[in-house]
C-alpha cells in the first residue's frame, strides 16, 4: 500500500532569541503557528489535529506542557499528540504529523515544535544525578568533542574546516531575519581566534541556547491543490540505535547511514549530490557538517571536509547547506529539527527570501539527537512525487 | 484503512519495583513475552514506539535507556511519545496505515513510587497560575467528585459500588496491586482520605510497564486464530482549565465515542483512576448496563503511570483472543480530571467499522 501524497503548505517560525521575555510558552508557539496558518491560508478551526514536539520537559520545568497548552494551541476538541525523541524531535514531530495525512486519517494537520530554554536551565535539566548511571558532566560539547577529534584523525582534515562551516553559517544567518545570532563580520580567522571550549570545538563553532518555535501545516493532496506552492513530501525516515555499545561507530553511526539509504530509496534518489539542490542539516557543532555530509552519502567517507573546503556547501555552491544559518545560528532545541525540515520546504517553495537557493527543486531536512543515535530526515520537492 | 489487529500483550504491575529507578529493566522480560506470543524476533518488528515521562523518571531523556533495553543494533525504525502507551499505540497504528510497515511493537514504563506521585503530577498543571498553588491529583479529583455529588449526578454509594466490583474482579488479576471486595456498606464505613474520596476511590500508586504488538492483515492472522482487530481508534483533548470546564463531563471522551461505533460492545476496560470517573465515562460513552466494565479490576486495582491506559487495550484484546467476547473497548485517559481520552474498539472480525 502506498502512502497518500502530503505536502507542506504553511511554514511559520518565531524570531529566535536567548530570552523571549515578551511571550509565554503559548505565545511563543502561537507566533509560529499563526504565521504557518496565514501562509497556508487556513484558520485554526479548519485544522483536524495538532502534533506538538519538544525536547525534555525539564527544559521548561513543566511536565507534559501540551496539556496546559492544549486550549491555547487550538487543540481543544481535537486529537493532540506529543512527540519527544531527543534532539531529533523537531524532525520526528514533522514526520508524525505527515504520517497523519499520509495514512489518510486526516487532511489538515498543524504541527508545532518549541523550546523556551529561558524558562528553566538546560544545564540543570541535563545534569540531574541519576542513580546507577555514570554522570557525563560535560555538556553536549564535551560529549561530542571526542567524536570530532576522531573524525579529524580518520579523515586527515585540516583544523580550520570547522571554522569554515561556522563562518559560512553565521554569515548565512545575516540573510535570515528570524535567526538568533546576527554576528556581523564573522570570518574563518575570527572563529579560529575564539576561545577553545572543548578541543577542537571553539566558542564560535557552537550553537546558541535559544527560545523559539516552528510550525508547519501539512495537507493532503486535495487540500494542497489550492496552494500556489506546496512542498511535496518525497520521503521520511526515522532510525534509532543504542547509546552505548563497543561496536558503535559514533562518528558515522549505522542508524544515520541506514536512514539515509532508506530515505534516498523512498525519494527515488540514486545520486544525492547531483539530485538534491540544498540541505538543511542538523549541525550544532561546526564539524558535524563534513561528518554528516559523508554519512548522508553526499561525499565518500573521509571526503566530506573537501566539499566544505571547496565552498560547495556555501550559498551558490553545488550543495548549499544551512542557508538559514542552521543550528549554529538558532537553537531552540525542540524546534531545531523542525526548523531544518521547514527551511528545506521553504526553499523548494521559493519562499526563503534572501537566503533562497536559486531554482531549488529538491531539498533535504535532517535532524539528529541523543548521543548521535536518533535520526529523522525528509526530502521535499516542488513537484509531486511520481507514482 | 488497513485491517490492523492487537496480536500481543504483556504487562507487569506492582506496588514497588525495586529493580531500578525507572522500570526500564522490566522491558526485557516483557519483550521476550511478546516474541513468545508472536513467534517473532525483533527483526520482525517494523516500527517501535514508546511512552514514558521524564518527570516521573526524575531525569531528562528517560526513554533513551529504554531504547538500549530493546537492543537496537542494528538500528530500528523508532519513535517516542511523552504520553501513555495507548497513544504510542496510536502512532504505531498510523504508521501501519501509511503502508510503511506491517508490524509494530509499542511499550511504556514508569516508576510512580520513586517520588510522591500526586505531587509530581502537580507539575502537569498551568505553570503560571496553578502549579504555584500545588493542587495535587487526588485533591483535584476530589473537587471533581464533589461537583458531581452536589449536582446529584452520582452518590457515594454509586462510587462504592464501582470500587466493590473492581476490587472483587481484581482477585482474579495476578497483577492487581489492590484487590479484595467486601461490601458497599463496609466500604462506606471506611474513613475519608480526601473528602469525598476514600482511599479505595483512588487508584493505588503503581510501578509497571507493558507492551502491545500490532500487525496488519495476514501478519495478524499468522500470529493468532482470533486477532483483536482495531475497528475504531479515536482520541481528543479538552482544555485543562478547571475553572472553565464542567468537571462532571468529559467532552473529549464523548467526541471520541461519536467517531467510533460502540454498539454491541460487550466488555469495556475504562481507564478511570478515581471511582467517580468511571461514572463520568459510562455516561459520556453511553454504555448500557449490559456492558461488563473492567473485568480486570481496572485502574482502581493497579494504575502504572504511562502504561495503565494501554493495559486497558491489552485487557480488552485478551477478551477477543479468548473468544469470551466479539467486540470490546479499551479506553485511556491522561491529564487532570479526564482531560484527554482515547478509545480503541476491538472486534473478532475485521473491517466492520473502517476505523
Amino acid at each position: 500500500m502506498a502512502k497518500q501524497p502530503a505536502a507542506v503548505i504553511g511554514i511559520g517560525q518565531t524570531h529566535h532569541r536567548a530570552k523571549r521575555d515578551d511571550v509565554s510558552m503559548a505565545g511563543l508557539c502561537r507566533e509560529a503557528m499563526d504565521r504557518a496558518l496565514e501562509d497556508a491560508g487556513l484558520t485554526l478551526d479548519e485544522i483536524d489535529a495538532i502534533v506538538v514536539g519538544k525536547a525534555p520537559d525539564l527544559f521548561e520545568g513543566v511536565m507534559m506542557p501540551e496539556l496546559f497548552l492544549a486550549e491555547s494551541l487550538g487543540a481543544a476538541g481535537k486529537p493532540l499528540l506529543r512527540v519527544h525523541t531527543a534532539g531529533s524531535v523537531g524532525g520526528s514531530t514533522a514526520i508524525v504529523a505527515a504520517s497523519l495525512v499520509q495514512s489518510g486519517v486526516h487532511k489538515k494537520v498543524l504541527t508545532v515544535a518549541y523550546e523556551k530554554q529561558s524558562e528553566s536551565n538546560a544545564m540543570w535539566a541535563l545534569s540531574v544525578p541519576v542513580p546507577f548511571n555514570m554522570p557525563v558532566h560535560a555538556g553536549a560539547g564535551g560529549y561530542f568533542a571526542p567524536h570530532v577529534r576522531s573524525y579529524i584523525r580518520r579523515s586527515g582534515a585540516p583544523e580550520h574546516i570547522g571554522a569554515i562551516v561556522a563562518a559560512k553559517d553565521r554569515n548565512n544567518a545575516l540573510k535570515n531575519p528570524y535567526a538568533h545570532l546576527h554576528n556581523e563580520g564573522t570570518t574563518v580567522e575570527s572563529v579560529m581566534a575564539s576561545t577553545m571550549l572543548w578541543d577542537p570545538i571553539r566558542y564560535d563553532e557552537t550553537c546558541p541556547s535559544s527560545d523559539g518555535a516552528c510550525a508547519l501545516v501539512i495537507a493532503s493532496e486535495d487540500v494542497a491543490a489550492s496552494s500556489p506552492n506546496p512542498a511535496w513530501i518525497h520521503g521520511t525516515v526515522m532510525r534509532s540505535e543504542a547509546t552505548t555499545a563497543a561496536e558503535r561507530d559514533q562518528v558515522n553511526p549505522q542508524a544515520s547511514r541506514d536512514a539515509a539509504a532508506a530515505l534516498w530509496k523512498q525519494a527515488g534518489i540514486t545520486n544525492p549530490i547531483e539530485e538534491i539542490d540544498m540541505a538543511e542539516i542538523y549541525v550544532p557543532f561546526s564539524w558535524f557538517e563534513p561528518m554528516w555530509l559523508e554519512s548522508l552519502g553526499f561525499a565518500a567517507p573521509g571526503e566530506g571536509w573537501k566539499l566544505t573546503e571547496s565552498g560547495a556547501t556555501a550559498l551558490g555552491g553545488k550543495l548549499p547547506v544551512n542557508c538559514s544559518g542552521g543550528v549554529l545560528s538558532s537553537n531552540p532545541i525542540g524546534a531545531s529539527g523542525m526548523l531544518r525540515f521547514g527551511e528545506a520546504a521553504l526553499q523548494v517553495r521559493g519562499l526563503a527570501g534572501e537566503h533562497q537557493v536559486e531554482g531549488a527543486k529538491k531539498a533535504l531536512g535532517h535532524a539528529y539527537g541523543g548521543g548521535s543515535q536518533f535520526f529523522a530526515m525528509w526530502v521535499v520537492g516542488s513537484e509531486k512525487p511520481q507514482g | 484503512m488497513r485491517d490492523v489487529a492487537v496480536v500481543g500483550f504483556a504487562q507487569r504491575q506492582m506496588e514497588n519495583f525495586d529493580g531500578s529507578p525507572t522500570c526500564v529493566e522490566m522491558l526485557v522480560p516483557l519483550l521476550a513475552e511478546c516474541y513468545e506470543q508472536t513467534g517473532w524476533t525483533r527483526r520482525d518488528v517494523g516500527f517501535w514506539c514508546s511512552g514514558s515521562s521524564d518527570y516521573l523518571a526524575g531525569r531528562s531523556f528517560s526513554f533513551v535507556q529504554a531504547v538500549d533495553a530493546i537492543g537496537v543494533i542494528p538500528p530500528v525504525n523508532e519513535s517516542h511519545v511523552e504520553m501513555d502507551l495507548a497513544w504510542a499505540m496510536y502512532e504505531a497504528w498510523i504508521k501501519i496505515q501509511t503502508g510503511e510497515v506491517d508490524t509494530a511493537l509499542v511499550y511504556a514504563f514508569g516508576k510512580s513510587s520513586a517520588g510522591v506521585l500526586r505531587r509530581t503530577l502537580s507539575l502537569q498543571l498551568d505553570p503560571y497560575t496553578m502549579t504555584p498553588l500545588w493542587p495535587d491529583t487526588v485533591s483535584l479529583a476530589g473537587l471533581q467528585a464533589r461537583v458531581g455529588l452536589d449536582a446529584g449526578l452520582w452518590d457515594e454509594r454509586a462510587m462504592a459500588e464501582v470500587v466493590n466490583r473492581s476490587l472483587t474482579d481484581a482477585e482474579k488479576n495476578e497483577y492487581a496491586v489492590r484487590r479484595g471486595g467486601s461490601s458497599v456498606e463496609e466500604l462506606l464505613a471506611r474513613p475519608m482520605y480526601a473528602d469525598p474520596l476514600r482511599k479505595h476511590d483512588c487508584a493505588p500508586v503503581t510501578d509497571g510497564a507493558a507492551a502491545i504488538v500490532l500487525a496488519a492483515g495476514d501478519r495478524a492472522r499468522d500470529v493468532r486464530d482470533r486477532p483483536a482487530w482495531i475497528s475504531g481508534l479515536s482520541h481528543h483533548i479538552d482544555p485543562m482549565s478547571m475553572g472553565t470546564r464542567d468537571l462532571t463531563r468529559s467532552p473529549s471522551a464523548a467526541r471520541s465515542a461519536a467517531s467510533v461505533d460502540l454498539s454491541g460492545v460487550e466488555v469495556a476496560e475504562l481507564h478511570a483512576p478515581f471511582s467517580h470517573q468511571e461514572l463520568v465515562l459510562r455516561r459520556e460513552l453511553g454504555l448500557g448496563d449490559d456492558v461488563a466494565i473492567n473485568p480486570s479490576g481496572g485502574a482502581l486495582a493497579s494504575n502504572p503511570m504511562f502504561s495503565a491506559g494501554g493495559i486497558r487495550i491489552g485487557e480488552a484484546a485478551k477478551k477477543i483472543w479468548s473468544g469470551d467476547a466479539s467486540r470490546t473497548l479499551g479506553h485511556a485517559t491522561s491529564g487532570p480530571a479526564l482531560q484527554q481520552n482515547l478509545l480503541c474498539v476491538l472486534d473478532a472480525t475485521p473491517g466492520t467499522d473502517g476505523a
